[in-house]
């Protein structure tokens, strides 16, 4: 009986904070465009899509269904872990937080994202490893069992996923502005690498499941996070390229 | 145009051309023989890990290759300096290399899967390798002959 209520109230809580999230976000949007440029529509669609996709494996039927079943547990990992971080990156918050914060704050807060630990956290390399990494240790070791058994250690694994799926998004393409930024050739290759790693991950799934998973599960769990993966990386990397190609776009002076 | 900027866009335009023939087979590959033949399996029981790795890497560069390939493309045509020819020439080189590295290394000595699970799978072996050889030979002559034409229209 314990467990049902502290489950309740965790869910009422999740409640509550995606509801928050998609309320600030609004209203600081509406009131800066007082002082500020109207804020862009498709962003408001980008970040309730976001917020709504990250809600999805966390509270309703896919939470529940994600506990029993491995190939639901995908479908959480790729809308948490890709595609809601995508979507958040895409409605550009931090840009929006600068433009809501009084200066002395905003202030501060660049000054903290420009600090040796984002720099290096928000490295390609090591958001690379942060993410994909995670997913090796999360279903090569027993983790993946254990995190069926402790609310806590769920809680964890999945908000390190979505971390670091977001860490590793604003890592490649810049929609807000970056504090640090990295070479789009380091990118690339850094992203190739990440991509491979995922997809071999993948198909070793498929004949070797994580401790407690039944094959004919891990199977199509393989198969869904190899092209879903794909899916949502084409994404990223028609940006990155995107990015790159008008970085580079050629200059009057050139003479072409 | 001086000399090294028209070197700087002729190996562009081969490498974007490379790029995509590469991405093209990847895609071709994934799409008509795993999903729509089914003659391709996802993963073979008995593949060794160095198989997987292969497959992954390449699959990663495929997805990679086609958008930056294509990218490059709008690029040279914005800067006005496709050479159409070289261009396709690089694609079927691209095309050729992957598809012989995929029929010989990746199907054969790596067991990744075979082109399709039936008795006398050489002969479909062999079509595979030398369709790869024929577009390796035609894309280098293409590129070759695009070449010897020294003011390709930059």
């Amino acid at each position: 009986m314990n467990h049902v209520h502290a489950l309740s109230s965790v869910f009422s809580l999740n409640i509550v904070i995606f509801i928050i999230a998609i309320v600030l976000y609004i209203t600081a949007a509406l009131i800066t465009n007082r002082t500020y440029r109207s804020w862009p529509r498709s962003r408001y669609f980008f970040w309730i899509a976001g917020v709504l996709i990250t809600a999805l494996p966390i509270i309703g039927p896919l939470a529940n269904l994600a506990h029993l079943d491995f190939k639901a547990h995908m479908v959480g990992h790729l809308l948490l872990g890709m595609l809601a971080p995508l979507l958040l990156v895409l409605a550009a918050p931090m840009t929006l937080i600068m433009r809501t914060l009084p200066l002395a704050l905003a202030r501060q807060l660049s000054r903290i994202l420009k600090s040796k630990l984002i720099r290096f956290l928000s490295d390609p390399l090591i958001a690379a490893f942060l993410n994909i990494g995670g997913l090796y240790i999360l279903y090569l070791t027993d983790l993946y069992m254990w995190m069926q058994q402790s609310m806590l250690l769920h809680s964890i694994v999945y908000l390190h996923v979505f971390f670091a799926g977001y860490l590793f998004t604003i890592s490649m393409i810049y929609i807000d502005q970056p504090a640090h930024r990295t070479s789009y050739v380091y990118r690339a290759v850094v992203f190739v690498f990440a991509l491979a790693s995922h997809g071999i991950l993948a198909k070793y799934l498929y004949v070797h499941p994580p401790t407690g998973v039944p094959s004919s599960q891990s199977e199509s769990g393989s198969i869904l996070m190899y092209y879903g993966g794909d899916a949502i990386e084409i994404v990223i990397i028609t940006i990155l390229c995107y990015q790159w190609f008008r970085a580079t776009r050629p200059s009057f002076a050139e003479g072409i | 145009m001086d000399v090294l900027t028209h070197q700087k866009f002729a190996s562009r335009n081969l490498w974007s051309g490379f790029l995509f023939g590469v991405g093209l087979v990847g895609f071709i590959d994934e799409t008509v023989f795993h999903q729509l033949l089914h003659w391709h399996h996802f993963y073979d029981r008995s593949t060794p890990e160095v198989g997987l790795v292969s497959d992954g890497l390449f699959h990663a560069f495929s997805w990679f290759a086609t958008i930056g390939g294509l990218f490059l493309f709008a690029d040279l045509r914005r800067r006005k300096v496709l050479s159409v020819r070289r261009w396709w020439g690089g694609v079927l080189l691209g095309a050729g290399v992957f598809q012989l590295y995929d029929g010989t290394i990746q199907h054969k000595l790596m067991r990744l899967h075979q082109i399709r699970y039936v008795e006398h799978v050489y002969i479909y072996d062999l079509i595979w390798n030398i369709a790869a050889v024929i577009m390796i030979f035609i894309g280098g002559i293409l590129i070759v002959r695009s070449k010897v034409k020294k003011d390709f229209s930059l």
